[in-house]
């Protein structure tokens, strides 16, 4: 078994699932994630990305989400 | 009366949950200490009349998104009596917070679990019960979308109702904003104990049609097809509407009106005829516009092809400082500017929506396309008419590019790109008429008596004095191109055009119908005339003119009643104008300059 490795959630692959290990962002940035679910432990997947370096479509819990890959760069994950 | 507040994050239905509430008696209010318009209703609730308000969406009592200090300044300058919380069912393992904040406030409330028809489909159980034991509140499980158990929410509203004795005070509820709560172990708990949810999460359907539309290919080939058909529907099904308004109007002139004022004055009756009849004939035109636009805009909204949209086109976006639900705007702005610009209301973020606002009169609409098509018919061959068909398209991408490039330093986006994607949903029909109707109730309401006024004034303008042929230069209008010859001449545009774009301010539908007044020839005659007269560079400058200066009344009103401002709408044609010039200028003089 891999070491768990901890990475941006916009280098996840299509597909991929990790944990959140770390949010790093503003307060208003912050109040949002957290609202939609973002919180450490949860899992997330990215299910897709648009074309032309896009937004990331990613799913957590029950709800999928779009966002920008500046906003992505703030969430650190751990792939197992 | 009492006053109710319907509270939730966005994507939970709560609009709709409002409209099922109130029926068609909603009106758009002023409340104290916010700057945005709030929807409210008188609803009969338990025996009395209550007043509802809609508040905007809202992920986070203490977060920072303009819509969300909107709620926060509500709270803290009008009494209410009781908050209904809207939450979505099948997120409630992080819905559950804004329950929890409200809550904390000491604010009366009712949570109500939307969507109940979706939460069964997903397998998701939630023993309401026990989550109003643990929250201290009485929650019911609904869908405002088939109106179950909507009678239910009302009863529990108004038991809460009649046990509250005083008003919360305003005051109090500014001071317990400021103290920030940690609740998240709370609503992990309460979860934990009254909600059920199935492993496999994620609705198949959603994912599967996901996989076509949204694919890294073919998503944004659909995209533009999909737009194409929609912008065509509208405008085809809206051309015979328009012109079936204006037959009525044309004949309850002859019939009705123009006997009445047989013996009137001739000043008297160009005044209610031409002035304030055609001023509200030009408002009634747009209604068959705003009604399809908003069919069709509600489909597109509430089935959540619109985020989709967005994701499909932001990177496009992102760089000129918009984001992809404004480029769906702008698109519709080709159709017509009016109903697009009420369409930005889908942003939040208030300087975002001003910058799109601010590019959307600059796309080429059906009105301006067709003065172009005249144009290009009298001064063109068949084969290049097509050509300078596209190249003015090609411009007014061009200027939309320009304008949101320069002016997107001065309206700075602070809000992250962050949305949802709801699972796909089949609005009712009921959804749809009722969106329309408002829409149109509200164009009506705020921009009749200023389009009327504007009408009157060029009407004014091109019959005073009384003495002067109509639109001839001795007239006002005459007067006013003359003053303007100085820097009307360096772009090609000589006094009789002048006074044509005067009349171009109402409406560019009218364009065609102040040259024939002008010249005082139409059709053929008129085409030959203007061949003689204007070259084809001249036609060429006046059309680029015509493209970017201000598209017409019911724009601009249309612009100042979404921003609330008339300096910002001064700004649109002011900026409009200059530009218009400059294209002009720079267009004539360097094809005058390479000998044409």
């Amino acid at each position: 078994m891999n070491p768990a490795s901890t990475q941006n959630l916009s280098n996840l692959k299509p597909g991929e699932t990790a944990l959140i290990s770390n949010i790093d962002a503003d307060n208003s940035l912050f109040h949002r994630l957290a609202a939609l679910g973002f919180r450490n432990g949860k899992r997330v997947e990215l299910v897709r990305c648009a074309s032309f370096n896009g937004p990331l479509h990613v799913r957590i819990g029950s709800t999928d989400i779009i966002l920008r890959r500046t906003e992505a760069s703030r969430i650190q994950v751990q792939t197992s | 009366m009492k006053r109710i507040g319907l509270l939730g994050m966005p994507n939970t239905g709560k609009s709709t949950l409002f409209n099922r509430l109130s029926g068609a008696s909603a009106r758009v209010g002023n409340w104290p200490g916010i700057t945005v318009d709030l929807m409210s209703a008188k609803i009969l609730i338990g025996g009395h009349i209550a007043e509802l308000i809609d508040l905007p969406g809202l992920y986070d009592l203490h977060g920072y998104s303009d819509d969300e200090q909107v709620v926060r300044h509500f709270l803290c300058n009008n009494t209410i009596d009781l908050v209904m919380i809207v939450a979505n069912s099948a997120q409630i393992d992080r819905q559950l917070s804004l329950a929890l904040q409200i809550r904390a406030l000491g604010l009366p409330c009712i949570l109500l679990l939307n969507m109940s028809d979706e939460a069964k489909r997903a397998g998701i159980t939630i023993n309401t019960e026990e989550m109003s034991f643990k929250l201290n509140m009485p929650v019911v499980q609904i869908s405002a979308k088939y109106g179950d158990r909507c009678p239910d929410a009302l009863k529990a509203a108004s038991l809460v109702l009649s046990k509250q004795k005083q008003h919360v005070d305003a005051e109090k509820i500014s001071k317990q904003l400021q103290q920030d709560s940690n609740i998240e172990a709370e609503m992990e708990a309460i979860v934990e104990a009254t909600v059920q949810m199935p492993m496999q999460l994620g609705d198949d359907l959603t994912n599967r049609i996901d996989k076509v539309l949204l694919h890294p290919w073919l998503g944004l080939p659909i995209f533009f097809a999909a737009m194409y058909i929609l912008f065509q529907f509208i405008f085809n099904a809206g051309k015979p509407l328009q012109d079936g308004i204006a037959w009525l109007l044309a004949i309850f002139r002859t019939n009705a009106l123009e006997p009445l004022l047989l013996n009137a004055p001739t000043w008297l009756s160009g005044l209610l005829l031409d002035g304030v009849y055609n001023g509200l004939g030009t408002v009634a035109a747009f209604i068959p516009i705003i009604v399809l636009f908003f069919l069709i805009m509600t489909m597109v909204e509430d089935s959540g092809y619109l985020s989709r949209a967005a994701f499909l086109v932001d990177a496009l976006m992102a760089k000129m400082g918009l984001d992809g639900r404004g480029f769906v705007m702008v698109l519709m702005g080709f159709g017509c500017n009016v109903p697009a610009l009420m369409g930005t209301r889908v942003m939040r973020s208030k300087n975002m929506r001003l910058l799109t606002m601010l590019v959307i009169p600059l796309s080429l609409c059906s009105a301006r396309l067709q003065v172009f098509l005249f144009m290009t018919a009298t001064l063109f061959t068949a084969s290049q008419a097509p050509l300078v068909l596209f190249a003015l398209y090609l411009v007014s991408f061009i200027t939309i590019f320009i304008t949101a490039m320069l002016f997107k330093n001065q309206y700075p986006n602070s809000e992250p790109f962050i949305l949802e994607l709801p699972p796909y949903r089949f609005p009712t029909g009921r959804q749809i008429w009722l969106r329309g109707w408002q829409e149109v109730k509200y164009f009506l309401s705020r921009a009749s008596k200023f389009i009327t006024i504007g009408v009157i004034l060029v009407w004014a303008l091109t019959h005073f004095p009384l003495d002067a042929a109509p639109a001839s230069s001795a007239t006002l209008a005459g007067k006013i191109g003359d003053c303007f010859s100085v820097v009307l001449n360096p772009i090609g545009i000589d006094s009789q055009l002048a006074i044509t774009l005067i009349f171009g301010f109402v409406a560019k539908e009218i364009v065609i119908g102040a040259l024939a007044v002008i010249y005082g020839l139409q059709g053929d005659a008129l085409m030959h005339l203007m061949a003689q007269k204007l070259d084809w560079v001249q036609g060429m400058s006046f059309m680029l003119f015509t493209l970017i200066y201000t598209p017409c009344l019911s724009t601009i009103i249309t612009l100042k009643n979404e921003a609330k401002s008339w300096a910002f709408a001064m700004l649109s044609i002011i900026w409009s104008l200059m530009l218009a010039w400059i294209v002009s200028f720079v267009f004539y003089q360097s094809a005058r300059w390479l000998g044409f």
